[in-house]
């Protein structure tokens, strides 16, 4: 049996809006195995996106307890999150993030540099030829194409070779080629490095490649399947 | 039709409120009321001595002869048009104390007056009491009174004995105040009044010594001061009589406020020109915004015209709200501190709304508004409707449409039109603008230079993602580089300009000067003393040098049988009077540059030597006649050489030189420069004092200090000016720093996501926030050292050194404002929680 890297114990997220407290999720009891990968689905509003970011320590739990890689992520301050992002998790948005004054290398490079390698351009030049870019290593995001972009995002996602790795609509600003050709990446690099995806998706043929999928519903999980 | 349609328009979006037009309102309301508020001071100040300029004369006008009283005739005119006549006498002179058997002096200005004095206002004595009383003294001994600064130096109370010459005098009381203060205390020594018949025995008002003399005149009324001016002047020009009136009281220190008052001016108007860096940036963020809104409406159908005028009005009414801001406070703010700056003033002030400097900052404001906001609101012309599809700004950036172009050049030249007339001073405006420009282009090249080297830097950057991100973010095309530079720097660039003038005249009086000054200058040395006062001072080892001259005072009235002042074009040298002496023998040091100088005997028609320089600024040439007046007698001599006179030594320089024969009988007294060891400088002037009490002693260190106190205050008023500057770029740095937030925030979610600690997201900003300091710190330093060069060398014609001590603190206030305000707002930036934030932009 494989042992957890992600474990969530009757988790919720409540957030202060202007017309007051809004609960996003209640009651999330949920565990992710190695290598396992998860697709998270359900309608808008329904708290994917929430529960990912709970995962990633984006999100802070307002109840209950959420552990990755055996740690508990609700005692942990931002900074402290922050560094135990670096090499365990890597993220890909929808809207692919990328830092606008940085170059596609340079994209890739930061969160290896962050870690503390030295050889944080030669591994990030390497994961960009991986994701078919090293033509376009010397770009900025504003030159490049949507899917170019989400390739420099998932290289840069997985350039710390990560165990955990985490997609939130990755094809959702995407064609439906360019789409297809991400989340072949996507699972190539979880394949290649032996990571856990967790992935939000509106696409049944996506959810359908995934070992689980879990289905949300105002804020809490409706069925396992 | 259309602007119906834009106005309609106009006020919908203006429903949205002011928000991110903080800075705007604040930027240009901050310079309007910097010039408005100087502009009030500076009437208030005119208007007070216009409406005091009788009392600060001293009567309703005043005929001024040097070096000797009025003659009869002279006495009979004055005595025939005035209702009644005051007689003062003005000179320099020693008050001697005797203490504990040491003899004390000090340097004091002396205004001896007769029993109608003063016509106008009245005296403020310690203790109180009438000017007759003080007048009146004790037994024997006559009264006179004192400011305080020379009491307390001499260690004087009411009721002791000082000397004056010869004379002995009781000091009655501290004079406080006194009416007649035109020049407001700027003179070399402290005041002391005394009765000119209580003079008699001093020995200080005779034929030969410095002094002068004033008429007051009571005239009567409805007297019309022009045509007496005129009639007089007609009537005693070429005697020597000088006419003044209260129409120009005040007349050098009126010059003066005008002066400071509109250079003053000239730097809020810099203070504008920051202003308009920040008004300039927050359009273009307000239009940026737009962008979509603008897109829209023309897919609708709206024409360049419309939208440009939509944006137009909008601005326009900000603008509006701005100035009528800018006013409203430059108005009120010397209202409010009226009641202080009356008390600290040396002259009359008569505080009050007036509407002519607010009416002139208006002016500038809308025009600089103008200039700062139609750049940006030409480019909305740019936005395409398929902006929609596309992105905003990114392709357009060119320069907005000729005619815009145009009318933004005609605007600049109307600024600086209007502020040469407004001003009145051609030449400052000429400079401060040209200043301006020339720190904005250099600040433009600057900036653009930082964002090149910041880019190439970035990729060189390897294992610092925090440094890269820095300067990546300097290197950004619309980032706060440009914005923070131009504000940041030009505010820097005035106050480094004005510490580098003001550093360098310090310097060129302070360090430059007493290396080859002399100790003191003596003046009023009668001819009978000169030998003796020679003998003391020849004995004393620690005196080095000793230089004595003959001086005389006279006017030149007529250059070649033509009035002087019409020829000279008013040159310095016709104006008043001015020393001449006479030597048989081209005195050693002096070089003759034309011309020749008369053999030792010679004893026919008067020869004169003019001072090279200022002969050839007036244009005269070797054979010129020039006519003199000397105590009322008209002396005409022949140029016969030209020679060198340096003034900047504090030596003896005459520009002029006659003939021993020529001054024959003229009644004179000698003038001396004594250069002795400093430990020796009180022992000669006690000595000198107690056998000569008529000569009059000035220690060049005490005249330098004075003359540092008043360059010094007139800094301290010129860095207040530029201090609104940079208020007003720091101002626009807070805008800049407030619409980078959204950027900082985003870069600080991605970062997050990425491992980076919060200290280390906060080390990156801090970092862009020092480097962007230093450039523009170290360009504006640039700037300002350029700045300083320029007018030390060629408006002050002084020598320049960089004063670095000044310099190196423009750097580190640069770097202190930037990172103040980054990272005032990069806290916000940090402490957004990263999943909020990249959500937003999902």
């Amino acid at each position: 049996m494989r042992p957890n890297v992600l474990s969530l114990t009757d988790a919720a997220l409540s957030l202060m809006g202007n017309a007051g407290r809004v609960d996003i999720l209640h009651g999330i009891t949920l565990e992710v195995a190695q290598g396992e990968t998860v697709g998270l689905v359900g309608p808008s509003g329904s708290g994917k996106s929430s529960l990912l970011m709970l995962m990633g320590g984006l999100e802070q739990a307002t109840g209950g307890k959420v552990a990755a890689l055996g740690q508990d992520l609700t005692t942990m301050d931002e900074d402290a999150l922050a560094r135990f992002r670096r090499g365990n998790m890597g993220v890909v948005f929808q809207s692919f993030h990328l830092i606008p004054t940085m170059t596609a290398l340079e994209n890739v490079a930061t969160p290896l540099e962050l870690a503390g390698h030295k050889d944080a351009f030669a591994r990030a030049a390497a994961e960009l030829d991986a994701v078919g870019l090293a033509h376009r290593a010397d770009h900025y995001p504003a030159q490049l194409s949507g899917g170019e972009q989400q390739r420099v995002a998932l290289a840069r996602a997985s350039a710390p070779r990560p165990r955990i790795l985490l997609a939130d609509e990755p094809t959702g600003n995407l064609d439906e080629a360019n789409g297809r050709a991400i989340i072949d990446l996507l699972f190539g690099l979880r394949d290649k490095h032996g990571a856990t995806l967790v992935m939000v998706t509106h696409s049944a043929e996506l959810a359908a490649r995934c070992d689980r999928v879990v289905h949300l519903r105002d804020g809490r999980i409706e069925a396992r399947a | 039709m259309t602007l119906r349609l834009a106005a309609k328009f106009a006020r919908r979006e203006l429903r949205g409120g002011l928000h991110g037009f903080r800075i705007f309102l604040a930027c240009l309301a901050l310079g309007v009321a910097a010039i408005a508020a100087v502009g009030t001071v500076r009437s208030a100040i005119e208007t007070g001595l216009k409406t005091q300029g009788a009392a600060l004369l001293g009567g309703d006008a005043e005929a001024e002869f040097t070096y000797r009283f009025a003659r009869n005739d002279e006495r009979a005119y004055l005595d025939d048009i005035a209702d009644q006549v005051s007689e003062t006498v003005d000179f320099r002179s020693m008050v001697v104390v005797e203490t504990n058997g040491q003899t004390e002096s000090g340097l004091t200005q002396v205004r001896s007056v007769d029993s109608a004095y003063p016509l106008i206002g009245s005296l403020t004595l310690d203790p109180p009491m009438t000017i007759a009383q003080a007048f009146a003294g004790s037994g024997d001994v006559p009264g006179g009174v004192m400011e305080r600064a020379l009491t307390d130096r001499l260690g004087l109370v009411a009721g002791d004995i000082f000397k004056l010459g010869n004379q002995e005098f009781v000091l009655s009381a501290i004079l406080a105040k006194y009416p007649d203060n035109a020049s407001a205390g700027f003179g070399l020594g402290p005041r002391t009044i005394v009765l000119t018949a209580d003079l008699a025995q001093s020995g200080l008002i005779t034929e030969g010594t410095l002094f002068s003399t004033q008429y007051r005149l009571d005239l009567p009324p409805g007297a019309d001061l022009a045509a007496l001016e005129s009639q007089t002047e007609t009537r005693w020009r070429d005697t020597g009589l000088r006419w003044r009136d209260a129409r120009k009281g005040a007349g050098g220190t009126a010059r003066f406020v005008d002066r400071i008052g509109s250079f003053l001016i000239l730097i809020g108007l810099s203070g504008l020109a920051v202003g308009g860096v920040g008004v300039s940036a927050a359009v273009r963020a307000y239009l940026q915004g737009k962008t979509g809104t603008i897109a829209t409406l023309k897919t609708l159908g709206a024409t360049k015209a419309t939208i440009f005028q939509t944006y137009f009005l909008q601005i326009g009414v900000l603008t509006v709200v701005g100035i009528t801001l800018g006013v409203f406070l430059g108005a009120v703010i010397p209202l409010l501190l009226a009641p202080i700056l009356t008390a600290n003033l040396p002259i009359p002030a008569d505080f009050r709304v007036y509407p002519g400097p607010l009416a002139e900052a208006a002016f500038y404001g809308l025009l600089s508004a103008l200039i700062f906001t139609l750049w940006p609101l030409a480019r909305t012309e740019d936005i395409r409707a398929a902006t929609l599809f596309r992105e905003a700004f990114a392709a357009g950036r060119r320069l907005p449409a000729g005619r815009y172009l145009l009318v933004i050049a005609g605007l600049i030249a109307l600024l600086v039109g209007s502020a040469v007339v407004l001003t009145g001073t051609a030449f400052l405006t000429l400079w401060t603008a040209g200043g301006i420009a020339g720190a904005l282009i250099i600040l433009v090249f600057a900036a653009a230079l930082a964002r090149s080297v910041a880019r190439r830097a970035g990729h060189r950057v390897r294992g610092q993602p925090g440094l890269r991100s820095a300067l990546a973010a300097i290197g950004a095309r619309n980032g706060e580089t440009l914005s923070v530079t131009l504000s940041l720097g030009l505010g820097l660039a005035v106050i480094a300009s004005v510490g580098q003038i003001d550093g360098n005249l310090q310097r060129s009086f302070s360090e430059e000067l007493p290396e080859i000054a002399p100790s003191y200058f003596f003046v009023d040395i009668q001819p009978d003393q000169i030998d003796g006062f020679r003998a003391r001072l020849a004995d004393d080892p620690k005196v080095s040098r000793v230089d004595a001259a003959p001086m005389l005072r006279g006017i030149i009235t007529r250059i070649n049988d033509r009035p002087a002042d019409e020829v000279a074009n008013g040159h310095w040298v016709v104006q008043g009077d001015r020393g001449l002496t006479y030597s048989a023998d081209l005195p050693a040091n002096t070089k003759v540059t034309a011309g020749e100088w008369w053999p030792a005997d010679y004893d026919g028609p008067p020869q004169i030597s003019f001072s090279a320089e200022e002969a050839a600024e007036i244009g005269l040439v070797l054979g010129d006649t020039i006519t003199v007046n000397i105590l009322g007698r008209d002396i005409t001599a022949t140029i016969t050489s030209f020679r060198e006179v340096n003034f900047e030594t504090a030596g003896i320089g005459f520009v002029m030189s006659m003939n021993p024969a020529a001054l024959a009988g003229a009644p004179h007294s000698w003038i001396a420069t004594v250069y002795a060891e400093p430990e020796a400088e009180t022992q000669i002037l006690r000595d000198l004092a107690t056998a000569y009490p008529n000569i009059t002693a000035i220690r060049i260190r005490d005249a330098i200090d004075q003359a540092l106190e008043l360059v010094g205050g007139i800094a301290t008023g010129v860095r207040y000016g530029a201090l609104a500057t940079l208020v007003t770029g720091f101002l626009v740095l807070i805008g800049a720093a407030a619409a980078g937030e959204g950027a900082r925030t985003y870069e600080a979610a991605v970062m997050k996501t990425l491992g980076a600690t919060r200290g280390r997201i906060l080390w990156s900003f801090a970092l862009r926030s020092i480097l962007l300091g230093a450039v523009a710190g170290t360009v504006a330093l640039f700037a300002g050292i350029v700045g300083g060069w320029a007018v030390t060398t060629f408006i002050m014609d002084g020598d320049y050194a960089v004063i670095w001590g000044n310099a190196l603190w423009i750097i580190a206030g640069g770097i202190f404002a930037t990172l103040l305000a980054g990272l005032g707002f990069a806290l916000r930036a940090l402490g957004a929680k990263p999943a909020q934030v990249l959500r937003a932009r999902e």
